[in-house]
């Protein structure tokens, strides 16, 4: 709770940074601002059944909303080392108070008990990621992005509320427990536009997560935004919104889920499909990693689709979001880091890496083999967590589907790992890197790989 | 303990080698491997005096909540699988030593490694850590194959590596579709291979039939079994000499152990129902790669056809289900691991020597070098399996335990000694006897090493031919302890 008021006052901060003119000592108070709300919050999640009311029941944080504002904060601090070039051009207090805004959407999305922080978190959320995509204004992709990632946020934004004005009508109320104490008296007795209203929230959620259908924008807009901010997109942005998608299907609209789960079934099949088998024709890393951030969605969505109340799918999308988040921005360290010293994004970028580069590329192995589901990586536990939720369900198929679909995906996250170690670099650019991007890729492989080994640490958090 | 250290031990080694430069890679990492193999020879002592002992078994709690412990032990069975590793990995490392590779410390380092989950594969008692071991082992030979293999190595290598998670990944649903029904009166879930094992037996047919099928395919590719093959000529040919060794001499055993020791036992209903399929892939294999065998002109792409004519008979004789096919298919998986890493030496040595494969160009180098003549012939002989040779008992007795299947499944198995017999008589005529080629001009006598090699190989084969029973005995004991808990 009081990682979300720290948070805010830092988005505060930054823009009073350019009026005192202390722009230059900006990165360290986030730094240690980020780190102080992710203590604060770690020692409020060990109080036992900690639950705290804000702002008339708006606000609810309870441990699981302080597990998923656990990851947010950490994997921000992470990109926070990361994204440091980012905060050295122009527009510095701007980007600083945009991204901290962000991330008080996020922490908001991991905490709102009524439908209209929900919509705030999410507009909280995204309209700085708006601005963040089309950062680099120069640039005519950048712009695209930003255009592209507003028209259909809004488009989002737009069911979210029909959704929500259509569940207010039947329910009389916005507070989610209200709601979710209807659904469960109501016996099925609800009015057909009740269910109207939740299938439009599914589909405005689903386009926050792009997931196939609603996926379109998402490798235009992954590609065309600087590298930090797809980076921020694919991490920070996915685990707040698996977060409320979380909160939402399983918690509140778990009671009537025969009318959403055939849906997301099928969603769920389609992205997998469309997003592996785009993917391989790639030429650029950055709009693979964005198609396979689609596949890892799809991943996520089936711990929802899962449905089990005795905690067995928050810990699933917990530690996926982990795990991913962590492996990205290790993926991500090193195409900013190889993209910066090529000019080019693509597969060839990355060739005979392994030999010039071979700590680099080591860590891009194992983010490589994270992201495909190797053991004895992060990535693994992660699936094997989705599988034993999905497994007890009627949808078998899915865990099928996922297992065809995984052997294609690994073909993309190889090509990787190929062309490092198999390819010649045709031209030879030095690829250096700073101290502390090299510290970052420690931190983040040494996590990765003692998630892989020791993941107690985090599936017991809801034991 | 020891056990642990078994396992242990290979792990530290490959970090150290990692950290060697240059020539003293391949020197500390067979010293180490050396060491590896005493200590294996350690712990059959200790199993032969006391099987029961504390020091032959470990397990700590490794995710507690989900029941997975890091259990492992060793019985009659894995400790045949553990001998047979920890013996041929120093042969392995030992037969590199003519060829340069770069970077050799991480070459041997992960050689090692695969060492290290080899060994994890064959000891493991709990379902999970079987499964990590098994994709464990995937990784270094993965890396081995793509840095060090032949052209074509990074397309090839792919195909391998997809098939091969392909399958496990279908293993790793059905473990966890096992898992999920465990602790069904108790409410306790576990991974511990005896509560799977009663867990599937409290499966009705479908359920089983499912588990069957998906845990079977994992071991279907990495064996492999007709139809699941296709990645292995073109891997086998295109891996490095060691890699090829490690795959075929080794990994391949991992398939037909999981078979005996995670399938069988797990799904007695839906093995009656569906082993004839299972068999009659098998013996198909083993007819189809015999007869693609035949008229292979490449040696090394030959001796990659005839293992699977190999493991299709074991498969077979495994999954027959009874004391002489089991016990057969486990006799064969260790004379198979010994003869097929010399003929893979041969090969390479072929190759360095001449330049070619090929056995059209190849002849008369008995003419040069009668010595490397006689330990061919031994090895050759061997893998066909006369009498007296480690081959022949293994081959007996899987026929035998397939013939109490069904009478024309044994006839068609039997296939694989003629069919076996005319590919490599044949093959070795063609190399060794006959008019002096041009290539053959320059066979000279054999490296130190190689030779080495080959002695050791042929002692083995030779010693273990005319006095098997040790081997049996363990072979035996294995074999019924499975065979108690399929039956009961």
């Amino acid at each position: 709770m009081k990682g979300l008021f720290i948070i805010s006052a830092l988005g505060i901060l930054a823009m009073l940074a350019e009026i005192f003119k202390f722009k230059k000592l900006l990165y360290p108070i986030v730094l240690v601002g980020i780190l102080a709300a992710y203590v604060t919050n770690f020692m409020e999640w060990g109080q036992n059944n900690m639950s705290i009311t804000m702002f008339n029941n708006m606000i609810h944080f309870n441990d699981m909303s302080l597990a998923f504002s656990g990851v947010i904060l950490i994997t921000a601090f992470f990109w926070f080392i990361l994204a440091n070039d980012y905060f050295e051009q122009d527009h510095v207090t701007d980007h600083f108070a945009l991204v901290l805004f962000a991330l008080v959407g996020a922490l908001m999305l991991t905490s709102f008990r009524n439908m209209t922080t929900l919509f705030l978190g999410i507009e909280i959320l995204s309209i700085p990621m708006y601005v963040l995509a089309a950062s680099r204004k120069r640039d005519l992709a950048s712009n695209e992005a930003g255009f592209k990632y507003l028209i259909m946020g809004s488009f989002a934004s737009g069911f979210l509320l029909f959704g929500i004005a259509l569940i207010y009508g039947a329910t009389g109320s916005f507070d989610l427990m209200t709601i979710r104490s209807f659904i469960s008296h109501a016996n099925g007795d609800l009015p057909s536009f009740f269910y109207a209203g939740v299938l439009m929230v599914l589909v405005a959620m689903l386009f926050k997560v792009s997931a196939a259908p609603f996926h379109f924008w998402a490798p235009d807009v992954y590609e065309g935004s600087p590298t930090v901010i797809t980076a921020l997109m694919s991490t920070i942005v996915k685990t707040a919104a698996f977060a409320a998608f979380m909160q939402l299907f399983i918690i509140i609209f778990g009671g009537v889920s025969q009318s959403w789960s055939m849906v997301l079934a099928v969603v769920i099949a389609l992205s997998l499909v469309v997003s592996n088998i785009t993917a391989v024709s790639q030429q650029s890393v950055k709009r693979m990693l964005a198609y396979s951030s689609i596949s890892h969605a799809a991943f996520m969505l089936m711990a929802i689709l899962a449905n089990t109340r005795n905690f067995g799918s928050i810990n699933a999308i917990l530690y996926y979001s982990l795990a991913y988040s962590i492996g990205s921005i290790a993926a991500f360290t090193v195409l900013y880091n190889v993209s910066k010293a090529k000019n080019s994004s693509n597969f060839e970028a990355f060739n005979g890496l392994g030999k010039r580069h071979p700590f680099m590329a080591a860590c891009m192995v194992i983010a490589m083999l994270s992201l495909a589901g190797i053991p004895i990586t992060a990535g693994f536990f992660a699936k094997y967590f989705v599988f034993s939720v999905l497994i007890g369900t009627s949808f078998k198929w899915l865990i099928i589907l996922a297992i065809l679909t995984s052997a294609v995906g690994v073909y993309y996250y190889f090509k990787v790992i190929i062309a490092m170690y198999f390819k010649e670099e045709e031209i030879h650019e030095e690829v250096t890197m700073e101290t502390s991007h090299v510290l970052l890729l420690v931190l983040t492989t040494l996590f990765t790989i003692a998630l892989g080994i020791v993941p107690n640490y985090v599936i017991e958090i809801f034991s | 303990m020891l056990v642990g250290l078994l396992i242990i031990v290979p792990l530290i080694a490959s970090l150290l080698v990692f950290f060697t430069k240059g020539n003293t890679s391949r020197t500390v990492a067979l010293g180490l491997s050396v060491v590896e193999f005493m200590l294996s020879l350690v712990v059959l002592f200790q199993y032969k005096h006391n099987p029961a002992s504390a020091d032959l078994a470990l397990n700590c709690p490794w995710v507690e909540s989900l029941g997975i412990h890091f259990a492992v032990s060793i019985d009659a069975l894995s400790m045949l699988m553990v001998l047979l590793t920890t013996f041929l990995v120093p042969l392995i490392i030992l037969s590199s030593f003519n060829s340069s590779y770069e970077k050799p410390n991480s070459f041997y380092g992960l050689i090692l490694l695969m060492q290290m989950a080899l060994l994890g594969v064959f000891t493991a008692n709990d379902g999970f850590l079987f499964y990590v071991f098994w994709e464990l082992a995937l990784i270094p030979i993965y890396f081995i194959c793509l840095l060090w293999g032949g052209e074509n190595r990074g397309r090839i290598t792919f195909k391998f590596f997809v098939y091969t998670l392909f399958g496990s990944l279908f293993m790793l649903v059905g473990l966890i579709y096992l898992y999920n029904h465990t602790g069904f009166s108790t409410g306790i879930k576990s991974w511990a291979v005896t509560d799977l094992y009663q867990t599937g037996k409290s499966l009705n047919l479908h359920q089983q039939s499912f588990v069957f099928w998906s845990i079977f395919l994992a071991f279907g590719i990495k064996m492999p079994i007709f139809p699941l093959h296709t990645w292995q000529p073109d891997t086998y040919v295109n891996a490095p000499t060691q890699g090829t060794m490690l795959l075929s001499g080794i990994m391949l055993k991992m398939g037909t152990f999981g078979l005996i020791k995670w399938l069988m036992p797990v799904t007695p209903l839906a093995l009656a129902e569906w082993g004839w399929l299972a068999i009659a892939l098998s013996v198909f294999g083993i007819f189809y790669a015999s007869c693609i065998a035949i008229v292979q002109k490449d040696y090394k792409r030959l001796i990659a056809y005839s293992s699977i004519a190999h493991v299709g008979l074991i498969a077979a004789g495994i999954l027959s289900a009874n004391q002489q096919g089991i016990q057969g298919a486990v006799m064969q998986m260790l004379a198979h691991g010994v003869n097929v890493v010399g003929l893979f030496l041969i090969a390479d040595i072929l190759m360095r020597h001449t330049g070619t494969r090929e056995m059209e160009k190849l002849g008369g180098i008995r003419n040069m070098n009668g010595n490397f003549a006689v330990l061919f012939l031994i090895v050759m002989l061997g893998s066909v399996a006369l009498p007296l040779t480690n081959g022949f008992v293994g081959e007996f007795l899987l026929i035998n335990g397939v013939y109490q299947y069904g009478a024309w499944v044994a006839a068609f198995a039997a296939l694989t000694v003629i069919l076996g017999a005319v590919y490599m008589l044949r093959s070795y005529q063609a190399i060794m006897l006959g008019e002096k080629k041009d290539s053959a001009i320059a066979f000279g006598s054999l490296e130190g090493s190689d030779k080495w090699v080959l002695y050791i190989i042929c002692a083995a084969i030779i010693a273990f031919g005319v006095y098997p029973k040790p081997l049996n005995d363990l072979a035996e004991e294995g074999t019924k302890a499975i065979l108690t808990y399929i039956n009961n």
